[in-house]
C-alpha cells in the first residue's frame, strides 16, 4: 500500500461542508488541506436541461451499483438492498448533493435546538412516547444565529424577514426565530400557482411568506467576492445543475476560492475506505484511487464531510466509537436516524399554470402548522411548514396527472384525460418534522457489500403512530387550503402509509447517525462537530442532526459547519485537543 | 457476427430525429416523404414492431392527436435498452436476491433487456397480427407485471423526452401538449400569463437551444 506525503488536514468529501471547511482553513491558516472526493470533477459546463437523463435517470447521483444501503422495517426484519433510488437521491462528484439541490433555505425554529427540553416542559415527561429519543443539540439558536447569517450571505439567500431582532414584520414568516439582519436579497418575482395559494392562505387568516431560496432573485456579489447572476426560472433546478450559476452550488460559490490556493489540493476518484487511528488519535485515511490503487494518506487532522450515512459508515467500518444497540439503548454511533415525512396533495384547476417555469423554492409557505404551533388537540407534537411552489415540471413527470375519477392509466381514455389536465395540476407539500425513535438507526449490514467488498450500511426505519397522525392532521389542513384555492382536491401522494417505503421519494434529507449533543454519553460529536473521544477527528453534515425539523437542512448544515470552522481555526489550531 | 436489424418508419414523422452513426457522429434525418430504415441497437425488427404496436395501444394515435407511432417511441426504447440503463449499469445488482415487501421495490435479478425479452414472450410473437381490442386484452392480462410498468413509463418517456433520445420525433409530443422544450430564461414571463397558457410557437430541442449536439446518457460507451 503506497504511503503518501502527509498533509495537515484531510477532508473526506468535496460537497458543501467539505469545501466550506477547506475554504475557511486555507484562507485563515497556513495549514495544507487535501479534499478526497470519490466522484468526478465539477461539471459546470454540462448541458443538464434534460428531464430524462437528470430527473428520471438521476444522472447526477452516486452510482448505486457501486454502493447502496439496505433497509428493514424493524430490528427483527430481514434487510434487503435499496436497488434503485427511491426515497432519497445522494449526489456525487465535486459539489455533491449541493449541485443538484433545490436551494430552499429556511432557518430552523429556535425551539428545535433544545427539542427534548422543550417538549418535556410543554407536555410533561409522561405524555411523550416512551421510545422517543429526540435530544438537545448542545447549541442554542442564539449561538447559531451569526453563522446562519454568514451562510445566508455566502449563498445570497432571497427572502423576507418576518422577525427582525424581535419585531414581527408583515410579509415574512412571523414564527421564525429573530434574525439580526434582513435577507441578503429580496424575494423572487412570483409565479401564478403560489400566488393563488398566498391569496387563499390570507383569506383563511394565515400569514404566508415567500420561501427563502439560494437561487438568486438578482445579481449578487457575496462577501467572499463571488458574483452570481439572478435566476432565469428555466425550471431545471432540483436534480439538475444550474447552467448559469444562479443557484448557489459548492462548484460556483466555494470552489473558485480554492482553485488557485497552493495549500489546497482536491483529489477526485478517491474512495476512502477507512480512517486510520491508534491510541485515541487518527493518523490519516486509506483510500482506493481511480485506477484501483490502495493508498494511505497520513494527516494530522481528519474531517469526514461525506453524505450523512457515509459519515456513520466510515466510523463503523473504522471501529471508531461504540455502535448503537437498539435493544439496550447503549452506544451512540448510528443512533437517531431520521428522515422527513413528505405529504403532498394534488390540486386540479380549470386553468393552465405554466408549471414548467420556476426554480427550486419559488413559492409561498405558511408556518401556522409547523413546529410548536400545532395545538395540543391535534394529537401531534410537531407539524410542518406547508408550501406551494413551482420548481419546474417537465412533461414526462407532469403528463398523466389526472383526477381520481379517471380509473384507467393507459389507452385512449387516459390519453384524452391527461391531455385535458396537462399543466393544470398543482401540489401543496409538507415535509413534516421527523422525530428520532429508539428503533430507527444505522448499523452495518451483515450480508450485502459495496463494490470493494465492504459492508453496506443498514437502515432500520419505519413510521410510528406519530407520523401517521401527522399525515391525517396535515392532510386535512392542505385539503381545506386546496378548496379555498378553488381547486378540485385529488388524492394525497407519498404520504406516510402503514410502512416506510424505500421506493417513494421523501427528500434527500436523511439525518443522524453521528449526532451532536451535550455529552459523550448521548452523542458522537461535541457542539463543534469534533469527535468526543478523538479530538483530531471532526464529522460534519446532516449526520450531526439529533432529529429532523420540517424544513430543508442545507442552511443549518452550513451554519453548524461555519461554527465548527471558527472553533477549529480560532481554538484548535493553536491548542490541539478536546474543545470544551 | 450479429446481423444488423432495421425498423422502417414513415419519414414524415422523423423530421427532427438526431441519430448517431456507429462512429458516434450525429446526423440529422430529414426525410420529407416515403419511408426510412433506422438501424436498431437492441431489438430485432420483429420485436421492434411488437413494441411499437404495444406502445401505440398505451398512447394511441387518435382523434385527440398523434401517439407513440408518430413519436418513434420504439426507437427511444431500443436506444435505452441498448445503453447503460438496459443492462443495469446504474442499479445495485449484487446478491443474494430475495423477495421482499413492496416498499422495497423491484428486487429481481433481471435487467431491463431481460425483462423486455421476457415480456415480448408474454404478449406473444403474433401481437402485431391482432386487432386493437385483442391487443388491449393481451396487455390488460399483464398490467401488474414489471414489464408492463416499464413499457408504460418508457412510452411516456419516448413521447416527451428530448428528441436526442430517439423518441418525440419532430418534437411531436411537445407540440401535442404545448410544451416549449428547454428555454434558457423565463425572466420576463414568470410573473405574467396568470391563468393563461404560455405556449411558444414551436418547441426547441436542447441541441437547438444551446447550439450544438448533446449526447444522451444512452450513448455512453460501456
Amino acid at each position: 500500500m503506497e504511503r503518501l506525503k502527509p498533509v495537515d488536514v484531510v477532508i473526506v468529501g468535496g460537497g458543501w461542508t467539505g469545501l466550506l471547511m477547506a475554504k475557511e482553513i486555507v484562507h485563515r491558516t497556513p495549514l495544507s488541506v487535501l479534499v478526497l472526493e470519490r466522484g468526478g470533477p465539477a461539471r459546470q459546463d454540462a448541458a443538464t436541461m434534460d428531464e430524462l437523463d437528470y430527473l428520471i435517470r438521476l444522472r447526477l447521483m452516486q452510482n448505486i451499483a457501486d454502493e447502496t444501503v439496505t433497509h428493514r422495517h424493524s430490528i427483527t426484519g430481514r434487510a434487503v438492498p435499496v436497488r434503485q433510488y427511491g426515497s432519497f437521491d445522494p449526489g456525487t462528484g465535486v459539489g455533491g448533493a449541493g449541485e443538484h439541490w433545490g436551494g430552499v433555505s429556511n432557518r430552523y425554529r429556535a425551539d428545535q435546538f433544545s427539542l427534548l427540553s422543550h417538549l418535556r416542559e410543554k407536555y410533561g415527561r409522561e405524555v411523550l412516547p416512551g421510545n422517543l429519543t429526540v435530544q438537545d443539540w448542545g447549541i442554542t439558536y442564539d449561538e447559531l444565529e451569526p453563522y446562519y447569517w454568514r451562510a445566508e450571505q455566502m449563498m445570497g439567500v432571497c427572502g423576507k424577514a418576518g422577525n427582525l431582532r424581535g419585531t414581527i414584520i408583515d410579509g415574512g414568516d412571523p414564527f421564525e426565530a429573530p434574525r439580526s439582519h434582513e435577507f441578503p436579497n429580496p424575494p423572487h418575482k412570483m409565479s401564478y400557482f403560489p400566488t393563488i395559494f398566498r391569496n387563499a392562505a390570507i383569506e383563511l387568516g394565515y400569514r404566508p411568506y415567500p420561501i427563502p431560496t439560494a437561487t438568486l432573485s438578482q445579481s449578487y456579489r457575496n462577501p467572499d467576492g463571488i458574483t452570481r447572476p439572478g435566476c432565469a426560472y428555466c425550471g431545471f433546478c432540483s436534480r439538475y445543475g444550474c447552467m448559469i450559476g444562479a443557484k448557489a452550488q459548492p462548484s460556483n460559490t466555494l470552489l473558485p476560492l480554492l482553485a488557485n490556493k497552493k495549500s489546497f489540493r482536491l483529489q477526485t476518484g478517491a474512495w476512502v475506505r477507512r480512517v486510520i487511528h491508534r491510541h485515541g488519535k487518527v493518523e490519516g485515511v486509506s483510500y482506493v484511487d481511480a485506477s484501483g490503487q490502495e493508498k494511505v494518506q497520513p494527516a494530522n487532522v481528519v474531517m469526514l464531510a461525506s453524505w450523512t450515512m457515509n459519515n456513520s459508515r466510515l466510523l463503523l467500518l473504522s471501529n471508531i466509537g461504540e455502535p448503537y444497540d437498539a435493544l439496550s439503548g447503549r452506544g451512540t454511533l448510528g443512533k437517531n436516524l431520521t428522515h422527513t415525512v413528505l405529504h403532498q396533495v394534488q390540486l386540479f384547476f380549470d386553468k393552465p399554470l405554466n408549471l414548467f417555469m420556476g426554480t427550486g423554492g419559488l413559492g409561498f409557505a405558511i408556518g401556522e402548522f409547523a413546529g410548536d404551533q400545532v395545538d395540543r388537540d391535534s394529537g401531534i407534537l410537531r407539524g410542518s411548514e406547508i408550501r406551494a411552489n413551482t420548481n419546474g415540471q417537465g412533461p414526462i413527470s407532469a403528463f398523466g396527472r389526472v383526477p381520481p375519477s379517471v380509473e384507467v392509466n393507459w389507452g385512449p381514455e387516459w390519453k384524452k384525460a391527461s391531455l385535458n389536465w396537462y399543466d393544470k395540476v398543482g401540489q401543496i407539500t409538507c415535509e413534516a418534522a421527523h422525530f428520532a425513535y429508539r428503533e430507527n438507526y444505522i448499523d452495518l449490514d451483515p450480508t450485502y457489500t459495496d463494490k470493494l467488498g465492504d459492508p453496506l450500511v443498514r437502515l432500520t426505519l419505519d413510521w410510528t403512530n406519530h407520523e401517521k397522525r401527522q399525515k391525517a392532521y396535515l392532510e386535512k389542513v392542505m385539503n381545506s387550503l386546496g378548496k379555498a384555492m378553488g381547486a378540485q382536491v385529488g388524492k394525497a401522494l407519498r404520504a406516510a402509509e402503514d410502512h416506510y417505503s424505500a421506493t417513494q421519494y421523501q427528500s434527500t434529507h436523511v439525518q443522524g447517525g453521528a449526532i451532536m449533543g451535550n455529552s459523550p454519553e448521548e452523542s458522537v460529536v461535541n457542539p463543534w462537530l469534533q469527535h468526543w473521544r478523538i479530538p483530531n477527528l471532526w464529522v460534519m453534515g446532516g449526520s450531526a442532526f439529533p432529529q429532523n425539523e420540517s424544513a430543508n437542512p442545507t442552511l443549518t448544515i452550513l451554519a453548524i459547519t461555519y461554527r465548527a470552522a471558527d472553533a477549529f481555526v480560532d481554538r484548535y489550531v493553536s491548542r490541539p485537543g478536546a474543545l470544551g | 457476427m450479429k446481423r444488423r436489424e432495421f425498423i422502417t418508419l414513415p419519414a414524415k414523422c422523423l423530421g427532427g430525429l438526431l441519430m448517431y452513426t456507429l462512429a458516434g457522429v450525429p446526423v440529422r434525418i430529414n426525410g420529407a416523404s416515403g419511408t426510412v430504415r433506422l438501424p436498431l441497437r437492441f431489438f430485432t425488427a420483429h420485436e421492434a414492431l411488437i413494441i411499437a404496436a404495444a406502445a401505440e395501444r398505451i398512447f394511441p394515435s387518435d382523434e385527440s392527436g398523434p401517439g407513440a407511432t408518430e413519436a418513434g417511441v420504439a426507437i427511444y426504447i431500443d436506444r435505452q435498452l441498448a445503453g447503460p440503463y438496459g443492462h443495469d449499469k446504474y442499479r445495485y445488482t449484487r446478491g443474494p436476491f430475495v423477495e421482499s415487501v413492496p416498499e422495497h421495490g423491484y428486487q429481481g435479478k433481471a435487467n431491463p433487456q431481460e425483462i423486455y425479452r421476457d415480456g415480448l414472450q408474454k404478449i406473444g410473437p403474433d401481437f402485431t397480427k391482432l386487432d386493437a381490442e385483442k391487443q388491449n386484452d393481451r396487455l390488460r392480462a399483464i398490467e401488474g407485471t414489471t414489464f408492463f410498468r416499464m413499457l408504460r413509463a418508457h412510452t411516456i418517456e419516448g413521447m416527451f423526452s428530448d428528441p436526442m433520445h430517439g423518441g418525440n420525433a419532430n418534437m411531436i409530443g411537445w407540440q401535442l401538449i404545448g410544451y416549449p422544450g428547454p428555454v434558457m430564461s423565463y425572466r420576463d414571463e414568470i410573473d405574467k400569463h396568470y391563468g393563461q397558457a404560455f405556449r411558444s410557437q414551436k418547441p426547441m430541442s436542447l441541441a437547438q437551444v444551446i447550439g450544438h449536439p448533446v449526447k444522451g446518457w444512452e450513448e455512453e460507451r460501456n
